[in-house]
């Protein structure tokens, strides 16, 4: 048990201590004392198979099981990693929306994220919204460098990291499987439909993760513990001056065409059979 | 109203996405113009201004352009946007890559990866890996969209569009294309294909998709895979088909020891026919199949080979 400020301290790792010293200054802003900050959102688990609701109003999500959307978990693994390796001095964690986020942003911290944003409001917003938001934390925290998911599973958007990126006149590495930092550059993989392509990106730029980027760890009692007492900001949305409305407005949601299960068949010949004269799909 | 496509090419020829485009824009009514942007790419304006439906092409060409990235192709397109109503491009990673970044240096809501179009500023799209479909409306004075190209069929060629030559902007020089590994194959690209064969955990390693490749060349067909296949090294990742890969709706799609998790459904489901190859029974894949077959692959693939 922990029960004074000396052993708290102790619980503060080198690099945290790096920080207090120096991660505040502008010329640190890149290099091996450069922040990074990690947006990670709150979503329906991906195990959950969701359901639209009746009135088709949306999709129902009472009791459902929500975590962090797994390409941001992806995009903390790879900020603390590259802080394990001496690239980075701090690792920055913000989400936007309700407090039931607090809950991604406390697993960010015990996986080793450094600090905690919450952007609180009740409303759901656009990619554009949300990038205009991160646009506002990006101005005050000045990261060298920003690691978000490629796309949230549940909007399927795949827009806000490039969205960031416009607005903070920023470099984007999008889909990325490989990242390496080299003094004010990074070099970034990127999935592309054909292959890879690999880029070199000037520093302060937006990097969105693919699903090889990494394989995130799982977090430790130890850690979680700790990450209670590491700092968790809340801000509100409308503080920051940016319109939060809408312009695109879901009018219903519905269930997709059911496939109906077609027939077994028994063997090589029936299906080949199946194929040329009932569904006529080959010749 | 007047639409303006980003055409789909690698320099050297159109990619089928863009007659697609065309397509799709047709229902938004108003003149279509499709924009090339690239380096050394006259040869697809001309290819691209034989589509149908196309009143005009615009042709930017330079270096800066030739290997798509994002800053510079967005710059362009910014410059060009304002006469537009709709900027349409496809939901391929090049049109998901640059399109988010025109629609917030325009300020503008994106709308992604729809599959139908119900008015000029209504649209239909999947949600939740498909198993919710939002039917979306914009206020947006402009509409800045990614389409799913498999959900349209694309315009036939025989046009002639005048092409025209437009500035290319200044270089951002914020990042530099260092290099490519483009898979070289003579099989159909995947989101061409009228027939997919996949390969999933099941196919145990890399060397067994010889197994696909042989049935492959018999049906003309394309090769995928699941993610859990591409994870575990046997193939490369452009060929996973699903959620986060590709998405596919071939004339016939063979799942062959693949489970059918809601993130693969979520890539195929919209195929014509779907058989599934897989020893269990229980595989949440048959409920999607039209034909399943139990049983173990590595029997059923040889036969299969012969009887085709
Ligand atoms: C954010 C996120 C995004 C994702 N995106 C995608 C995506 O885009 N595409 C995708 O595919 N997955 C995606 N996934 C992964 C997905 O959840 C599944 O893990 C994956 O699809 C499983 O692949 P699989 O069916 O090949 O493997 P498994 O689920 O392991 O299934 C293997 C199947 O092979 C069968 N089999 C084994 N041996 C034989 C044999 N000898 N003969 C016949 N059958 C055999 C088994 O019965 C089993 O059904 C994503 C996951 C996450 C979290
Ligand atoms: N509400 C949010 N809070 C923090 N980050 C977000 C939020 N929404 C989106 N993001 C980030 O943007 C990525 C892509 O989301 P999207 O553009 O919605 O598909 C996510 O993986 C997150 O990293």
């Amino acid at each position: 048990m922990v029960t004074n400020a000396d052993s708290a301290l102790s619980l503060v790792d080198e690099e945290e201590k790096a920080h207090m010293l120096f991660g505040n200054k502008l010329t640190d802003r890149m290099g091996c004392k450069m922040k990074i900050l990690v947006p990670v959102k709150r979503v329906v688990d991906y195990n959950v198979k969701v359901r639209v609701k009746a009135d088709e109003s949306g999709v129902d999500l009472t009791n459902a099981k929500m975590a962090m959307n797994p390409f941001c978990e992806i995009a903390v693994e790879e900020a603390i990693r590259l802080k394990e390796k001496g690239m980075a001095a701090e690792v920055v964690v913000v989400s936007i929306g309700t407090k039931a986020c607090h809950e991604q942003i406390r697993t960010a911290l015990a996986l080793g994220a450094d600090r905690g944003i919450h952007v609180n409001t009740e409303l759901s917003l656009d990619s554009l919204q949300v990038a205009k938001l991160l646009n506002k934390v990006v101005e005050k925290e000045q990261p060298g460098l920003v690691i978000l998911g490629k796309q949230s599973i549940d909007s399927d958007n795949n827009q806000t990291g490039q969205m960031l990126a416009a607005l903070a006149d920023m470099p984007q590495g999008t889909f990325a499987s490989e990242v390496s930092v080299e003094n004010d550059q990074i070099s970034v993989t990127r999935e592309v439909d054909g292959g890879l392509q690999t880029l070199r990106l000037n520093l302060p730029a937006v990097v969105t993760t693919d699903l090889r980027l990494n394989e995130p760890r799982y977090a430790t009692l130890p850690n979680i513990m700790k990450a209670k007492r590491k700092p968790l900001d809340t801000i509100e949305a409308d503080e920051f001056g940016v319109s939060l409305e809408s312009k695109v407005k879901t009018i219903k949601v519905t269930p997709p065409a059911q496939r109906s299960a077609g027939i077994k068949v028994a063997d090589v010949a029936e299906l080949v059979d199946k194929l040329k004269n009932e569904a006529k799909v080959i010749s | 109203m007047k639409t303006l496509i980003i055409a789909e090419h690698d320099n050297q020829s159109l990619k089928p996405e863009t007659a697609r485009l065309v397509s799709a824009a047709t229902k938004l009514g108003g003149e279509i113009h499709i924009l090339v942007a690239g380096e050394n790419c006259a040869n697809v304006a001309d290819a691209a201004a034989k589509l149908e439906s196309t009143a005009k092409v615009l042709l930017a060409d330079g270096a800066s352009l030739g290997h798509q990235l994002a800053e510079e192709v967005a710059a362009l397109i910014v410059t060009l946007a304002g006469e537009y109503s709709h900027v349409l491009a496809a939901a391929t990673t090049t049109g998901k890559n640059i399109m988010p970044r025109v629609a917030a240096l325009l300020d503008v809501a994106q709308i992604s990866d729809i599959i139908a179009i119900e008015a000029p500023n209504r649209f239909v799209r999947p949600v939740y890996a498909g198993n919710a479909i939002a039917t979306v409306e914009s206020d947006e004075t402009q509409h800045v969209i990614t389409v799913r190209t498999s959900a349209f069929e694309g315009v036939v060629e025989g046009n002639s569009a005048p092409v025209e030559s437009v500035a290319v902007p200044a270089s951002k020089d914020k990042s530099t294309f260092i290099s490519a590994e483009i898979a070289k194959s003579e099989r159909p690209e995947l989101t061409a294909a009228n027939v997919i064969i996949s390969g999933g955990r099941g196919m145990q390693n890399g060397e067994n998709f010889k197994l696909l490749e042989a049935i492959a060349d018999k049906l003309g067909a394309a090769i995928g895979a699941s993610r859990a296949a591409v994870d575990a090294g046997f193939v490369a990742n452009d060929m996973q088909v699903g959620q986060t890969g590709k998405i596919v709706a071939p004339d016939l799609y063979i799942a062959v020891g693949i489970s059918g998790a809601i993130q693969h459904l979520a890539g195929m489901k919209d195929s014509k026919v779907i058989v599934a190859i897989n020893k269990d029974e229980e595989a949440p894949i048959f409920q999607v199949a039209d034909y399943g077959l139990v049983g173990d692959l590595f029997d059923i693939l040889p036969e299969l080979e012969k009887a085709l």
